[in-house]
């Protein structure tokens, strides 16, 4: 019985305000987590002067999300030229693995900004359920898309979007 | 009681906002988001894998799921997770089977503090002393339920503070059954807390943090300590390229089923370095456990209820044979190292060729600590003794683990690239698997995989695999291909091919065919084969996955 008032009342609370149409992510969850070299770091300090912001959670264990941060590394300077765009990569690696992201990180020349949530708090936090998962902000940090999975050549599409984030233009919801 | 409490602020929420005259406005501050997934399995006999109707007795379908949903409105945040395993996919733990909401919070991020109510998860330095986190793929579960505060005086000193109780599956917490866990945490970081320091090249922060569990002595034949403290010191400190992090915890005598009730205190030690310039990467960690389990209920001996975490000191792998023996954690005591290089061949140079070329190179070792007896009388680790001694730095036999990869990346062109590895293990299968009797398996592995893009959508990803050795079930071969159109499809076949099996002497071939699609944060995937009987570790938790024969679906998608 509990239960199913809990259930009646989230759906209730869930059913106005997606009727509002604000399913979209507003500000981004204020979560303690680490930088690259151990400092502590508040996630609600993710910006980039009104302009577009990538946060892609990926792991040293999870394959085709360091395949989508290759990719993403190899066009950064490119991107950078043209939207100003700055790509947070926030790893979950968990304490077995956190010590290992930077000098991976630095051996493979990232120029983008790592984070370090080893024990998902950030990850759970933004409602991540598998990795490869990014998250595209617009200037005034607003999540305006966001995408799991990767395939070779996504970025190509996904700097469309960049783009279209960048020159101030909606992204459709389908 | 927690579910009546988080009802009740929903009332009250739902109540504030319906007496609000700016009703609208306060709804247009709030924000859901949520996640889901499903997992179905339907299984099918297999004469060759020894799956009979007796054994399936009726359950071909299995169903594992969750749905979580966060409710945000400025400061306040709530949330819930709703979970079925009705009943849990093969090779899940069967206590798991059940449906509801295991997992209920409401939290309130002040300027300074913070409070939790319901559960939550935490992790205090490298987790020696607690950690609490949900691993889906396990499903592993030990959230504690009850309250978490915590307190940044000024930008750079963080304090926490924890009590309640774990998650024990479907089980609901009664007195007297498993423990009550207490902690605190306080960690200073001194280039945020010193101004002269906060652009030095020099970076150093320091934690402590202390844990207790609490749990009523029982025991017919032992008087146990019911309090049972775990006492942990952390530094990170960072000169130049040059990064030091270590944690030692030391836990004071806590008998219990898996030490097999010895009165000997425990302790345990990380030490991890790295040094790293642009295009070159060097990791080393050390680490020793010595009679560490801690869990809130000393009788349990399963996936559950584990306050702290034990970081293993070994490579994760992810192709399909070289995962196959993956390192579980020896609580009861281990030894080990590791060190790996990275380092990438600069663009343009003779062996990078136009694009570069990475390399990578792995060792890791663990072995049994050394164990002598604490006097002529008394085994080792016999119950109701000090156990055993050791003496630190010793590394004692056998070598439980060892593994030995290299890992070359080429890109080619523009679209063609390939990873060569090459890997040496050694896996200790009668502790690790605890087979008892079995032979140590001495395996050499081969991987070649290649990608070749048509073109900025289509692509098509090809594994060849080897994997040789003489125990256990012999040797195997393995090939996959995987096709992708970005950014929606996939399409793959696989087979994993076992020959000289040195036991049955029989031949297996392990074949999958795959699909899915992915729109945005939704992603459906369909699987058709056979698995095979091995483990799954994440973090050196590990569960069992029988073998099977059968289809797989799993949706996913977060809003």
């Amino acid at each position: 019985m509990k239960k199913i008032i809990i259930l009646s009342l989230i759906l209730l609370t869930g059913s106005w305000t997606f009727g509002q149409g604000v399913t979209e992510m507003k500000t981004l969850p204020s979560v303690n987590i680490k930088t690259l070299d151990g400092e502590p770091f508040n996630t609600s300090e993710i910006q980039n002067d009104g302009k577009p912001v990538v946060i892609s959670f990926w792991a040293l264990w999870c394959k085709p999300c360091k395949k989508e941060m290759e990719a993403y590394n190899e066009n950064y300077e490119d991107w950078q030229d043209e939207t100003g765009v700055k790509i947070y990569a926030v790893s979950i690696d968990d304490a077995r693995s956190t010590a290992k992201v930077l000098p991976f990180v630095r051996g493979h020349d990232w120029q983008m900004e790592v984070l370090l949530d080893p024990n998902g708090d950030f990850k759970r936090a933004m409602n991540v359920n598998l990795i490869p998962h990014t998250f595209l902000l617009d200037g005034t940090g607003k999540v305006v898309y966001q995408h799991t999975s990767y395939y070779e050549g996504l970025e190509d599409e996904f700097f469309e979007l960049i783009k279209k984030v960048a020159a101030g233009e909606k992204i459709p919801n389908h | 009681m927690m579910k009546k409490a988080v009802i009740v602020l929903f009332v009250l929420m739902l109540a504030a906002t319906g007496a609000n005259a700016q009703f609208s406005e306060t709804i247009k501050k709030s924000e859901v988001h949520g996640s889901f997934e499903f997992d179905g399995a339907y299984y099918l006999t297999d004469d060759a894998l020894g799956i009979t109707d007796s054994l399936i007795n009726g359950r071909n379908f299995r169903f594992n799921s969750f749905g979580n949903i966060i409710y945000t409105l400025g400061r306040f945040s709530a949330g819930m997770r709703f979970e079925a395993y009705i009943p849990p996919i093969a090779g899940f733990d069967r206590d798991l089977e059940g449906i509801g909401i295991p997992y209920l919070w409401a939290k309130y991020t002040g300027e300074k503090f913070t409070f939790t109510v319901g559960s939550f998860y935490e992790q205090f330095g490298m987790g020696l002393t607690l950690r609490s986190y949900e691993e889906w793929s396990l499903g592993y579960d030990n959230a504690i339920n009850g309250a978490q505060v915590t307190y940044e005086p000024v930008k750079g000193l963080m304090m926490k503070a924890v009590y309640g109780v774990q998650r024990y599956y479907w089980n609901k917490w009664k007195p007297n059954t498993r423990g009550i866990v207490k902690g605190f945490d306080a960690e200073l970081d001194f280039n945020q807390i010193i101004k002269s320091m906060e652009s030095s090249k020099f970076r150093l922060s320091i934690g402590g943090s202390a844990v207790s569990k609490y749990q009523a002595d029982n025991d017919p034949i032992y008087k146990l300590p019911r309090n049972v403290s775990n006492l942990a010191g952390r530094f990170t400190m960072g000169i130049g390229n040059f990064i030091f992090s270590s944690e030692y915890a030391w836990k004071v005598n806590d008998p219990s089923t898996i030490n097999n009730y010895i009165y000997k205190d425990g302790d345990a030690l990380v030490f991890t370095m790295s040094y790293s310039t642009k295009g070159f990467g060097f990791f080393g960690m050390f680490k020793r456990l010595d009679n560490m389990s801690y869990k809130s209920d000393r009788t349990v001996t399963s996936n559950a209820l584990d306050i702290n975490f034990l970081p293993p000191n070994t490579e994760i792998h992810n192709y399909m044979l070289t995962a196959m023996y993956p390192y579980a954690t020896q609580p009861n005591g281990e030894i080990g190292f590791q060190l790996q290089v990275n380092y990438k061949i600069p663009r343009k140079s003779k062996l990078g060729g136009k694009y570069g070329m990475g390399i990578s190179l792995n060792y890791s070792q663990v072995n049994n600590i050394d164990r002598e007896q604490v006097n002529d009388t008394t085994p080792i680790g016999e119950s109701g003794t000090l156990g055993w001694n050791s003496s630190f730095f010793k590394f004692g036999k056998p070598v439980f683990w060892q593994d030995l990869n290299i890992k070359i990346n080429k890109k080619f062109s523009k679209r063609f690239k390939s990873t060569f590895m090459y890997m040496y293990q050694t896996y200790d299968i009668a502790v690790l698997q605890g087979h008892p009797g079995a032979k140590t398996i001495y395996a050499n592995i081969g991987v070649v995989e290649m990608t070749y893009k048509f073109n900025s959508k289509n692509a098509l990803r090809w594994e060849a695999q080897g994997f040789w050795s003489k125990e256990d079930k012999g040797n195997w071969v393995a090939a996959m291909l995987e096709y992708t159109i970005s950014p929606n499809w996939f399409f793959a076949v696989s087979d994993q091919f076992n020959y000289n099996n040195p036991e049955t002497g029989e031949e297996t071939h392990f074949y999958n065919a795959s699909f899915g699609y992915t729109h945005r944060t939704t992603r459906f995937a369909l699987t058709y084969g056979r698995q095979r009987e091995g483990i799954v570790c994440i973090g050196g938790v590990c569960r069992a996955v029988p073998a099977a024969n059968g289809f797989t679906v799993t949706i996913t998608s977060s809003f």
